[in-house]
C-alpha cells in the first residue's frame, strides 16, 4: 500500500489535493482512501491530509501511518519538525519554498538526511491560477518524483475532475501542474 | 420533473456525498434539516442537488434540529415521503422528537454522521449519539463504509415504509473516518436506485381530508402501554422485513448485507464484537493474529435496533473467550455491546467469558497494533478458561492504566 501524508494549513487545499489524488488513482483501477485531519480551527491552522493507494481494499480506518511519501504545501510548515513524525529512511519528502534546498537544510535540520525534493508551489500557483492555492502543482510535482501514474493519463484525468470549474481556472491549474512537473528538484 | 444525475460506474466519494446522493435518488418529498454545524454535508449537498435542479421535493431548512425532526413529523404524518440527516449535539437536541416519530409510526429515513457529544465539545466521531437514540424506537443500521452509507440510506427507506414496519430508521456511519475519508463507491444509476426504493405508499395520510386521522393522541393508563407494547412488537418483527429488503438489493447490485455481520468465525476460538468503521479495521487485525495461530473472529450488529440477539449468540455458541467493543462512554456501567452480547448469551445458555473495552472517543486513533492487543488478551482468557484480564478496559487511553473488575 502506497501512503502519502500533506502538511498544509486549512484553506490551500490539501484535502481537495487528496482527494483529487485518489480520484485519479481509482480511474487506474487502484482501492484508495482520503483522509484529513483537523480541528475545529480555522482558515490558517495546520492541518494534515492522507492518500492511501492500494491494489484492493482498504479496510485500515486509523488515522496513523508510515508515509511513503510527505507533502508540504505550506513553506513555514516545513521548518515544523512535526513533518518528520512516523517516518523512516525510505520516506520520500517534496517540500514547497522558494529558497535552494542547501540552505533549507541548514535552518530545518529535521529534514537533514532525508530525501527531500524543493519546489516553490506558492510561487507557481500565485503566477498560474492567481491565487497562492499550492495543491495542485504539489500534485504535478508528486507525480514526476514518484512516477505512480503516467503524466499525460494523470493530465487527462485531473482536467475531467476539474471541469466544473470555469475554463481558466482549468487552464490555470494545468498550466501550474505541468510547470511544477519540470520546475521540481 | 428532477434531473438526472450522471454517475460513473466507480465514484470516489465520503460517506457525506454517498448519503446525500442517495437521499437525492430516493425522491424525498420533504427533507427538513438543519443547515450549519453540527449537521453535515450531507444537507449541504442535498441543498446543492435541490438548488441545480436533481430534486424536485420540498427542502426546508429550520433554526433547530428540535424543528427539524419535528417538521419531518408533519410531513410525513400528512402523508410524504420525508428524511433529514443529523449528528452529535443535533441529534441530542432531536430526542424528544424522535421518541415521537416512532410513537407515531411515521417511516422518516435520517442519516446520522456518529460523532461525540460535549462536553467537552469535539468535532470528532463515536458512537455517543447513536447510544443516546438507542431506545427511541427506531430502527439503527450500521454502515462501515462510503459504500455502506450509501447502500444502507437506500435500503432504510424501503424497510422503514415497508407496512409491516412502518417505523423511522437511521443509517449510521463513523464521523470522519467514514463521512469525510473518501472511497471507491459504486453508485447504482438514478432509475435502478428509485425503482428498488419504489413510489412512497402513504399510510393514513392526514392530507386525505375525507378519512379524518389523529397522530400524537393522549392515552393514559388505560391504552399507553398497549400502544408501546405495539409499537415494540413492529420492532421485533422487523428482522424479517430487514432480511428480505437486503436479499432483494443482493440480487440487484451482488452486495449482501446481513443483520449480523461475521469475519472467519466459523473455527474462531475468541471473537470481538465491534461495529462501525472499526469493524474493518479488525478485520486487518484478524488475519495478523492468525498468522500467529490465534483463532479470532469477529461479529457486528448490522441492525443495532431491533438487535439481533439470538442470531448473535448463535454464532458465538463455540466461542470461548468475547471482548464487546464500545465506542461510547458507558458512565457507570458496562458498554451497551457487552451487555447485549452477555444478554444474548445468557439468554441461550452460552456462558463464554466476557470482557469490556472502551475505545476511540472523540476520535481517538484505533489502530490495527491495539486491535491486536485486545486480541491476544482476550485469547488470555480463552487459555486460562477464566477471566485472568481485566473486566473493563481502555483502548489508547492516556496516562495510568485505568481499568475495572
Amino acid at each position: 500500500m502506497l501512503q502519502i501524508r500533506w502538511h498544509s494549513r486549512a484553506g490551500q487545499g490539501a484535502v481537495t489535493g487528496a482527494k483529487a489524488l485518489a480520484d485519479v488513482m481509482a480511474r487506474t483501477g487502484k482501492y484508495v482512501q482520503a483522509y484529513s485531519v483537523y480541528g475545529a480551527e480555522k482558515r490558517g491552522a495546520p492541518m494534515s491530509a492522507y492518500d492511501k493507494i492500494d491494489d484492493k481494499p482498504i479496510l485500515d480506518h486509523s488515522k496513523w501511518m508510515i508515509p511513503n511519501y510527505v507533502l508540504v504545501i505550506d513553506p513555514s510548515l516545513v521548518f515544523q519538525e512535526e513533518i518528520v513524525d512516523n517516518t523512516n529512511d525510505d520516506t520520500v519528502f517534496i517540500v514547497t519554498t522558494h529558497m535552494d534546498k542547501d540552505d533549507l537544510l541548514d535552518i530545518a535540520k529535521h529534514l537533514q538526511g532525508k530525501k527531500v525534493y524543493t519546489i516553490d508551489a506558492i510561487k507557481i500557483s500565485q503566477e498560474e491560477i492567481g491565487r497562492a492555492i499550492p495543491n495542485t502543482p504539489m500534485l504535478g510535482a508528486f507525480v514526476k518524483i514518484s512516477e505512480i501514474i503516467d503524466f499525460d493519463e494523470f493530465l487527462t484525468s485531473i482536467k475531467d475532475i476539474l471541469s466544473k470549474f470555469p475554463q481558466k481556472i482549468i487552464d490555470g491549474n494545468i498550466k501550474a501542474i505541468k510547470r511544477a512537473y519540470e520546475e521540481v528538484k | 420533473m428532477a434531473e438526472k444525475y450522471q454517475l460513473k460506474s466507480k465514484e470516489v466519494w465520503d460517506g457525506n456525498t454517498a448519503a446525500s446522493h442517495a437521499l437525492r435518488q430516493a425522491q424525498v418529498d420533504v427533507v427538513a434539516a438543519y443547515p450549519i454545524t453540527p449537521s453535515t454535508p450531507i444537507v449541504q449537498n442535498y441543498a446543492s442537488f435541490l438548488a441545480n435542479g436533481y430534486v424536485d421535493g420540498e427542502f426546508v431548512m429550520v433554526e433547530s434540529e428540535h424543528s427539524a425532526m419535528s417538521a419531518c413529523v408533519g410531513a410525513a404524518a400528512a402523508g410524504g415521503r420525508v428524511a433529514t440527516a443529523t449528528s452529535s449535539q443535533g441529534y441530542a437536541l432531536m430526542v424528544e422528537v424522535l421518541y415521537q416519530a416512532s410513537g407515531m409510526r411515521l417511516p422518516i429515513v435520517m442519516t446520522v454522521v456518529n460523532r461525540a457529544l460535549a462536553s467537552p465539545l469535539n468535532i470528532h466521531g463515536d458512537h455517543g449519539d447513536l447510544y443516546l437514540g438507542r431506545d427511541a424506537g427506531w430502527i439503527h443500521l450500521i454502515a462501515n463504509n462510503p459504500q455502506e452509507a450509501y447502500d444502507m440510506t437506500l435500503c432504510a427507506f424501503r424497510i422503514a415504509e415497508d407496512e409491516r414496519v412502518r417505523l423511522p430508521v437511521t443509517t449510521n456511519q463513523d464521523g470522519f473516518l467514514v463521512s469525510h475519508t473518501a472511497q471507491v463507491v459504486e453508485p447504482l444509476d438514478d432509475d435502478t436506485a428509485y425503482k428498488f426504493i419504489g413510489d412512497y405508499k402513504p399510510l393514513n395520510p392526514m392530507l386525505d381530508i375525507k378519512n379524518p386521522q389523529t397522530y400524537g393522541a393522549q392515552t393514559e393508563e388505560e391504552w399507553h402501554f398497549e400502544f408501546k407494547a405495539t409499537q415494540h412488537k413492529a420492532l421485533m418483527e422487523s428482522p424479517a422485513v430487514i432480511d428480505e429488503v437486503f436479499a432483494a438489493f443482493e440480487k440487484l447490485t451482488g452486495r449482501k448485507y446481513n443483520r449480523v455481520e461475521s469475519y472467519k468465525l466459523d473455527d474462531a476460538e475468541i471473537a470481538l464484537v465491534v461495529m462501525g468503521s472499526a469493524y474493518e479495521t479488525s478485520m486487518v487485525a484478524v488475519d495478523k493474529a492468525r498468522e500467529e495461530g490465534i483463532k479470532v473472529g469477529l461479529i457486528m450488529p448490522r441492525s443495532f435496533r431491533p438487535f439481533p440477539y439470538n442470531e448473535i449468540a448463535e454464532k458465538l455458541k463455540n466461542i470461548k473467550a468475547i471482548a464487546a467493543l464500545d465506542r461510547s462512554c458507558p458512565m457507570g456501567a458496562m458498554g451497551a455491546l457487552y451487555n447485549e452480547v452477555a444478554g444474548a448469551l445468557a439468554a441461550n445458555g452460552e456462558s463464554a467469558i466476557m470482557t469490556n473495552y472502551i475505545y476511540g472517543l472523540g476520535g481517538r486513533d484505533t489502530t490495527i497494533e491495539h486491535i491486536l492487543e485486545v486480541i491476544k488478551e482476550t485469547n488470555e482468557n480463552a487459555k486460562a478458561g477464566k477471566r485472568v484480564t481485566d473486566l473493563q478496559g481502555f483502548i489508547n487511553l492516556r496516562g495510568p492504566k485505568l481499568s475495572f473488575n
